[in-house]
């Protein structure tokens, strides 16, 4: 792999309440390569969003980064002053939410939103940030670009609204861009539409992509490699067609026993009795231990590492054996 | 847009209807003119002359028509209690109230829109937290309070401002304006804090609470990812999207401040429309309380549309769609 665009280690974030500390993030550490589209799956509350929050700076105060580091091309990018991260986001890691109806000012043109976004960060006129908002819009596929770009975004369907968060996202050329859950709110038919969207802007532009998503699905078509989490950390990470074929991690192992349709949501895990424990209640060793299969005692008590598992790497005690 | 404004129009005038229906009820009904006019003893032919005279004998709905054809002229009758006709004695006094006001309005707005941002932006900051305990006291204390202590303490204790009258006033054709001579000013500034007071703590509350609200969403968490400058956030984009109940609420308490303008022109001896309803009442002056009655439907009405004209210039949402844009 060549030299990482980001790197996360032993990222650790924590919300200070009134009954103790709660620790949402434990010790995260992955990369991404240049060019490269990370999937990243997990059950609701895994942890997911706050992974993306943390590595752009804007976690929800209380919430904080109280361990590890977070480099962008090799510089730490955590604890950075608030000025410095805010020239960060949008021009070198983008993001894209989850809900195009909300994500989107309602009082202001799409257009004047996509010429703040470019003139924030680039040095440009007003008449050639619009005229590059006006290419953007059409990369992302708005049909008459140069005519919408002065309508509202309520004047535009949930799809074309989440191919103009793709512009703003991207309209900056970040190197990165971290998509969380960008299919989950839209129509089934458009899903895929948006999807493919994304993959080819990232491969045309050569940016990576965090993918966070709910549908393995999704992951398998799109993604290079893929984190699983659970309950605040990684489960297994690994070349998704070796997870998929061949899970090292038994929640891993799950998960992948109820893809075949391929529209599969994780919500829906019938194969896994129980539920993922609250953050308050996250058991010692191994957070899986309660619901895993194949629990032994060891997994009660000793909290496995991420370590390599034939292609992949595995937060499992059982995996090495 | 002209439709737009045209059916709002239609909308306000069973308002003002009824507005005119209770104000001519009150000119007509209430008290009694004649005994106030004639004094405390007089003839049964001097009452029928005087009835016939007035159009007082005349069925109900001819008189009401000649009242609203008369108010729509201008003309309000005689002020029973001065003998001059009500219209001249709003033209004097309509100046005073209107500047006070406006001056009222514009430092609420000027100081609440500011502090309710900043309270907004950083609510746990001890500036913040007192500006709220101390707008829960212009909230709760009533305004001739307010009126009270600041004559108190910058009239009578430091004797800085003026505690009463308009001060020197010049003539501009028809109007009259304090804001031309520093008497004028200084009159001004006692009454328009007591009256802006109420409306300055209302809507720096509800900035902050909008504000508050507003941060909380996604566009604003979006803004953020995007890389926009706070500047950018709090005022581009976050302020705008507080205007719409902003702008209600300073609508409506504009309305407010025309009728607390008469307890705080009676505080201070302001010689406006309020104080005149006032002395009105005291005299039972009906045709002023009645020609008053009707100005403040008509402030209420105009207030109302403006209002909508401002929605619909803030919220793109609001307005018909453009063919070909929609979808
Ligand atoms: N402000 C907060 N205070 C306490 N816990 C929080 C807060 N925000 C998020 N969490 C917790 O962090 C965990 C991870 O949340 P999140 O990253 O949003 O999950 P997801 O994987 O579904 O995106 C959840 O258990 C959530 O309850
Ligand atoms: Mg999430």
């Amino acid at each position: 792999m060549s030299a990482p665009l980001l790197g996360v280690a032993d990222l650790t974030v924590e919300f200070p309440t009134r009954r103790g500390i709660l620790r949402a993030l434990d010790a995260v550490s992955f990369a991404i390569a240049p060019g490269e589209i990370l999937g990243m799956v997990g059950e609701s509350g895994a942890g997911k969003s706050l992974t993306g929050a943390a590595i752009i700076g804007l976690l929800a105060p209380p919430g904080r980064i109280a361990g590890g580091e977070v480099r962008l091309e090799g510089a730490r990018i955590d604890h950075l002053p608030a000025e410095a991260m805010r020239r960060i986001r949008g021009r070198r890691i983008g993001a894209i939410f989850q809900d195009p109806l909300t994500t989107l000012n309602p009082l202001y043109t799409i257009g004047r939103q996509l010429t703040e976004t470019i003139r924030t960060h680039l040095p440009m006129s007003a008449a050639e940030a619009r005229t590059r908002a006006i290419r953007w819009l059409d990369e992302v596929g708005i049909p008459a670009a140069a005519r919408r770009i002065d309508a509202y975004p309520h004047e535009f369907s949930g799809g074309q609204r989440q191919r103009v968060v793709i512009a703003l996202a991207l309209c900056a050329e970040p190197r990165l861009v971290i998509a969380d859950e960008p299919t989950t709110a839209l129509d089934v038919s458009i899903q895929a539409q948006i999807i493919a969207l994304l993959k080819r802007l990232a491969r045309e532009h050569g940016t990576a992509v965090l993918l966070i998503t709910h549908d393995m699905g999704v992951i398998a078509e799109t993604a290079d490699r893929v984190a699983v989490m659970y309950a605040g950390r990684i489960a297994e990470i690994g070349p998704v067609a070796e997870v998929i074929r061949a899970p090292a991690h038994p929640y891993t192992e799950g998960l992948m026993a109820s893809i075949p349709p391929l529209e599969h949501r994780l919500e829906r895990l019938a194969q896994i009795e129980g539920a993922m424990p609250r953050l308050n209640a996250i058991p010692d060793g191994c957070a899986f231990h309660p619901r895993c299969p194949r629990a032994i005692d060891r997994c009660r008590g000793e909290r496995p590492a991420l370590t390599p598992a034939g292609a992949t790497m595995a937060a499992c005690l059982l995996a090495h054996a | 847009m002209i439709v737009f404004i045209l059916a709002r129009l239609l909308q306000a005038i069973p308002v003002l209807i009824a507005v005119g229906v209770i104000a001519f009820a009150m000119f007509r009904y209430v008290g009694d003119p004649i005994g106030a006019m004639l004094g405390q003893d007089y003839s049964d032919a001097h009452r029928a002359e005087l009835m016939h005279k007035l159009g007082l004998d005349q069925p109900a709905y001819v008189q009401f028509f000649r009242f609203l054809w008369n108010a729509l002229h201008g003309n309000f009758g005689i002020s029973y209690r001065v003998g001059e006709p009500v219209a001249t004695l709003f033209a004097q006094r309509l100046p005073a109230t209107l500047e006070l006001a406006i001056t009222a309005t514009v430092l609420a707005v000027l100081v609440a829109i500011p502090a309710g941002v900043y309270a907004g932006i950083w609510p746990r900051s001890w500036v913040s937290r007192a500006l709220m305990v101390g707008s829960l006291l212009g909230v709760s204390l009533p305004t001739f309070l307010i009126g009270v202590l600041l004559i108190l303490a910058f009239s009578v204790q430091l004797g800085w401002l003026p505690s009463f009258g308009r001060g020197h006033v010049v003539h501009l054709g028809f109007w009259t304006t304090g804001f031309l001579t520093l008497s004028g000013l200084r009159a001004l500034v006692l009454p328009a804090i007591t009256l802006g007071m109420f409306e300055l703590t209302l809507i720096m509350r509800l900035v902050r609470a909008e504000m508050l609200e507003v941060l909380r969403s996604d566009y604003i968490k979006f803004a953020r990812a995007r890389g926009l400058r706070a500047r950018t956030i709090y005022f581009g984009h976050a302020l705008k999207n507080t205007l719409v109940p902003v702008i209600t609420i300073i609508g409506l308490q504009l309305g407010g401040v025309v009728a607390y303008s008469v307890v705080t022109e009676t505080v201070f001896q302001w010689p406006g429309v309020g104080l005149l309803f006032i002395q009105s009442v005291a005299a039972a002056d009906i045709p002023v309380m009645a020609a008053y009655l009707l100005l403040v439907g008509v402030v209420f009405v105009t207030i109302n549309l403006v209002v909508d004209l401002l929605y619909y210039a803030v919220d793109p949402r609001l307005r018909v769609e453009r063919p070909g844009h929609g979808r």
